[in-house]
């Protein structure tokens, strides 16, 4: 045990809970330079306070490695992160993703015009959207091979009813009165549905839109628990767990973290930029 | 009531696409097979066989229906390939973890809402954190705590407390704030505490968003739970079906282990609704 780490971690906690309570009181409180500040030094202060009690206790790299050992490993294996990233994330999340954000907004607009259907698979929807749909995983691993494409199909599958029961609710969005103008203008229903219907829809379906991120990366590393080539996330943290390389395993959920941050701070970024005249986006 | 036909419907053409892609996917073995006994398959045969394949590629629904039925009703509670034990096993692991999440998400909401420092540092990094795949940790949890000693129910538990606790916190954070500053107001002219004001005022108008980050939460802890089940190669649990399902081809075994996982979560959910309709009419705050 090293005193120095550990003290060092206490007065850095303190020193940095002590400003950020400062700050968050100060009369700056609401500039943009302080709401970002904040968030910061708090993040900080973890990592710091966490380094501190790693070294400080001599906690052994097989239980928790240090930021700082971590931080290595990433820079060190920067192809195999790589490597993994394209094979998770752009292979099998991404293709998956826009796969069964695509499907999901089409059959919603399929199934718009028929009452019947709508009462009849929304219920159903959304039951199956709450069910562990991860669990479908082994069998399309089954189906589909080791490779990317049954991974992509377990995240189809993830993303499709959330996706499916936003969309739905969306066109149902336009109001008697907009719908009325559509008519005495007597557009056609493509025309409504282009011109009214689907902008209108569009805050729910980018709700819908980013829910899914989330999903789509769940769905594509948990898939590769059950069965993967040697490349992956997924494969990669179950393997490199059982060798208990943990700064390695801790390297590739950094990168997850950052790819799942990344992902749905991209669409919400496209979202302002479609949905620009709703009052959540004008602030 | 008007909406039951259409989903009967819903349901049955589900049912019926299943069939049919069961036939279709299991069609290709049956003929294998009926090609190296040299015999010519009818189509009636051939659906015949394929419906009650040992290891089919897709199970046909009723043989799915019957597994569930044989593991659950007809096999002995005690039995370890009875489905009620592994599912007991999966649903203690995730009420622990959920009471454990919600109990913290609560008092960190909590802490929230009283302390300026703590709403701008630690709020972003909650709503971030949802952004994050939470579950890639699942098999690191299970084994590190296993080196350290700790093993059974608890390392599964965190995963589902870990996977409950953020939809609870920012959940009970816009609940605790959505008294409007009228009613604030009103509490200020009784000169009411900080306290009077919470437990009066914050804590009722908060439970409708309480009971929505529930539904949410149970879910996915129940998910956590499972998939916390398999790296370490658990031979106990909904998720070790699915894994030694998935090892030794077992894809009857597979399906109802996910139609078993399907119905808790169909249940646990259900029983957060009643609890909510019961809590919010006793409260006079249901629509």
């Amino acid at each position: 045990m090293s005193w120095g780490w550990l003290i060092f971690a206490l007065v850095f906690w303190a020193g940095a809970y002590a400003l950020n309570v400062w700050l968050a009181n100060s009369p700056w409180r609401q500039t943009r330079a302080v709401r970002i500040a904040v968030p910061v030094i708090f993040g900080i202060t973890i990592l710091v306070v966490w380094q501190g009690l790693v070294r400080g206790l001599n906690v052994p790299m097989v239980i928790l490695p240090a930021p700082s050992d971590i931080w290595l490993r990433m820079v060190s294996s920067v192809p195999t992160l790589w490597e993994d990233f394209v094979q998770t994330f752009v292979k099998g999340a991404l293709t998956g993703y826009v796969i069964g954000c695509g499907a999901a907004v089409i059959t919603a607009i399929l199934i718009d015009r028929s009452k019947f259907l709508q009462r009849g698979l929304l219920p159903v929807g959304n039951f199956i959207a709450a069910l562990p749909i991860v669990g479908t995983a082994p069998i399309l691993v089954m189906w589909f091979g080791f490779d990317w494409q049954s991974k992509a199909a377990v995240v189809v599958v993830m993303v499709f009813f959330p996706m499916l029961v936003n969309t739905v609710e969306g066109l149902a969005a336009s109001t008697r009165m907009q719908q009325d103008l559509m008519s005495t203008y007597s557009a056609s229903y493509g025309q409504t549905l282009r011109k009214l219907r689907l902008p209108a829809a569009m805050p729910f379906i980018f709700n819908g839109l980013k829910i899914t991120t989330t999903l789509a990366l769940i769905g594509a590393i948990v898939a590769e628990f059950f069965g993967s080539p040697i490349k992956g996330m997924g494969f990669r943290i179950s393997t490199e767990v059982g060798r208990l390389r943990l700064d390695m395993v801790w390297a590739e959920i950094a990168v997850a973290a950052i790819a799942g941050s990344a992902f749905y701070g991209a669409v919400a970024l496209i979202e302002k930029g479609v949905t620009f005249w709703h009052p959540s986006q004008r602030g | 009531m008007k909406s039951i036909v259409p989903i009967l419907t819903v349901v049955a053409a589900i049912v019926v696409i299943w069939y049919g892609a069961a036939v279709w996917m299991n069609a290709q073995w049956a003929q294998d097979q009926a090609a190296r006994a040299e015999v010519e398959l009818t189509f009636s045969e051939l659906v015949t066989d394929t419906l009650s394949q040992e290891r089919p590629r897709l199970p046909a629904p009723h043989q799915v229906l019957s597994e569930l039925w044989g593991s659950t009703v007809e096999m002995k509670v005690t039995s370890k390939r009875s489905l009620i034990f592994h599912g007991w096993i999966t649903l203690s692991a995730t009420l622990l973890g959920f009471a454990f999440g919600t109990g913290l998400g609560i008092l960190l909401a909590v802490g929230i809402v009283h302390s300026r420092a703590m709403d701008m540092g630690v709020m972003p990094w909650a709503i971030a954190s949802q952004t994050i795949p939470i579950l890639a940790i699942a098999p690191m949890i299970i084994v590190v705590l296993n080196s350290v000693g700790v093993t059974g129910i608890i390392p599964k538990a965190i995963i589902s407390a870990y996977l409950s606790f953020f939809p609870v916190v920012v959940g009970m954070v816009k609940g605790l704030r959505s008294p409007a500053p009228m009613d604030l107001d009103l509490m200020h002219t009784y000169s009411a505490s900080k306290g009077q004001m919470f437990w009066k005022l914050r804590m009722p108008a908060s439970m409708p968003y309480l009971f929505a980050s529930l539904k949410v939460g149970i879910a996915a802890s129940l998910v956590g739970t499972i998939v916390g089940e398999l790296p370490t190669g658990a031979i106990r649990g909904l998720g070790a079906r699915m894994l030694s399902g998935s090892y030794y081809g077992q894809t009857v075994q597979i399906w109802s282990a996910l139609f078993a996982a399907a119905i808790l979560a169909a249940l646990l959910v259900g029983i957060i609704g009643i609890i909510q309709r019961n809590t919010l009419k006793r409260m006079g705050m249901a629509q």
